[in-house]
């Protein structure tokens, strides 16, 4: 991922958005573009389904979203195995890790409300106390209190240890999410594609679902590991000037 | 094209998933602004 990829063309653009650059802004836009086709194919183009009717509408986002949650917590706990490697220690993979973390928790609430509103279709009810749902909701409360973690205080190195910890504790949770279907085979479906329920247009629909929601991905995250970035420096920059004022007092 | 019939819960999760990302974006874009007004420009590596 590039982190430090070339400068804004103009200083008032870096005052408005100071974590752009010129990849992140080509980013953006192919990410807008593929959002705007996903809603095209989404709700007009694609057909519907036999048995769902337009229920089946709600899948082109449900799953992307619950694919990139996947992928968040995987790019969470890998950041933080490399965070606690002594040989790679470095905080930019703890910054990584938080800003992946918390885009994972977006798209994770997404998928949550998504699957909530195609349930109330399917099933006639919002919410059951099935094994995908109550793990998916339970993956969902621990990457919250990953964030409350990061956020508990103390020097970077201290914030970076004790959350890459909790990250990795906390990614075993993953597998119990995704083969929750297979051991268990509770309401929620099994998956749709490997099966090959869906074709054509639906396919296609769902594919540009996830293309689009991954760009969208990698965009937040840049811009998101940017911000933790200004706020460290913030941080390090008021300690510096503390010790200063202190220095001169004595 | 959508029929009628569970429009809104179709529509309702375009909606909660399009409004919650850029909720989200405009959130961080704000905490951006407000973190590099108090840092001079030289200490954004990526610019």
């Amino acid at each position: 991922m590039n982190l430090t990829s070339s400068p804004s063309p103009t200083s008032g653009a870096r005052a408005k958005h100071p974590t752009s650059t010129r990849f992140t802004r080509a980013l953006g836009i192919a990410a807008l573009v593929g959002i705007g086709w996903l809603v095209l194919f989404g709700l007009f183009l694609s057909p519907n389904d036999r048995v769902q009717k337009t229920g089946v509408r709600i899948l082109y986002i449900h799953v992307p979203s619950a694919w990139l949650a996947y992928l968040a917590f995987g790019v969470t706990g890998l950041s933080s195995a490399a965070y606690l490697w002594k040989r790679t220690r470095n905080l930019q993979w703890d910054r990584l890790a938080g800003a992946s973390a918390e885009v994972g928790v977006l798209f994770m609430g997404i998928t949550l409300v998504s699957g909530s509103l195609w349930g109330r279709i399917s099933w006639g009810q919002f919410w059951t106390w099935d094994a995908r749902l109550t793990t998916t909701a339970f993956l969902f409360v621990t990457y919250i209190g990953y964030l409350a973690v990061r956020d508990l205080g103390g020097t970077h190195q201290q914030r970076a240890k004790r959350s890459a910890v909790m990250a990795l504790l906390a990614m075993l949770e993953v597998p119990l999410v995704h083969f929750s279907v297979k051991w268990w085979r509770p309401l929620h479906q099994n998956e749709t594609v490997e099966k090959g329920k869906l074709n054509g247009l639906m396919l296609f629909s769902l594919f540009i679902g996830l293309i689009s929601f991954t760009l969208l991905y990698v965009w937040l995250v840049i811009h998101r590991q940017r911000v933790l970035a200004l706020n460290d420096q913030v941080d390090d920059r008021g300690l510096d000037l503390a010790l200063a004022a202190r220095r001169e007092e004595s | 094209m959508i029929a009628m019939l569970h429009a809104p819960y179709v529509i309702g999760s375009y909606v909660v998933t399009l409004g919650g990302i850029a909720l989200y974006t405009v959130g961080m874009f704000a905490r951006a602004r407000k973190a590099a007004k108090r840092l001079p420009n030289e200490e954004r590596p990526w610019s």
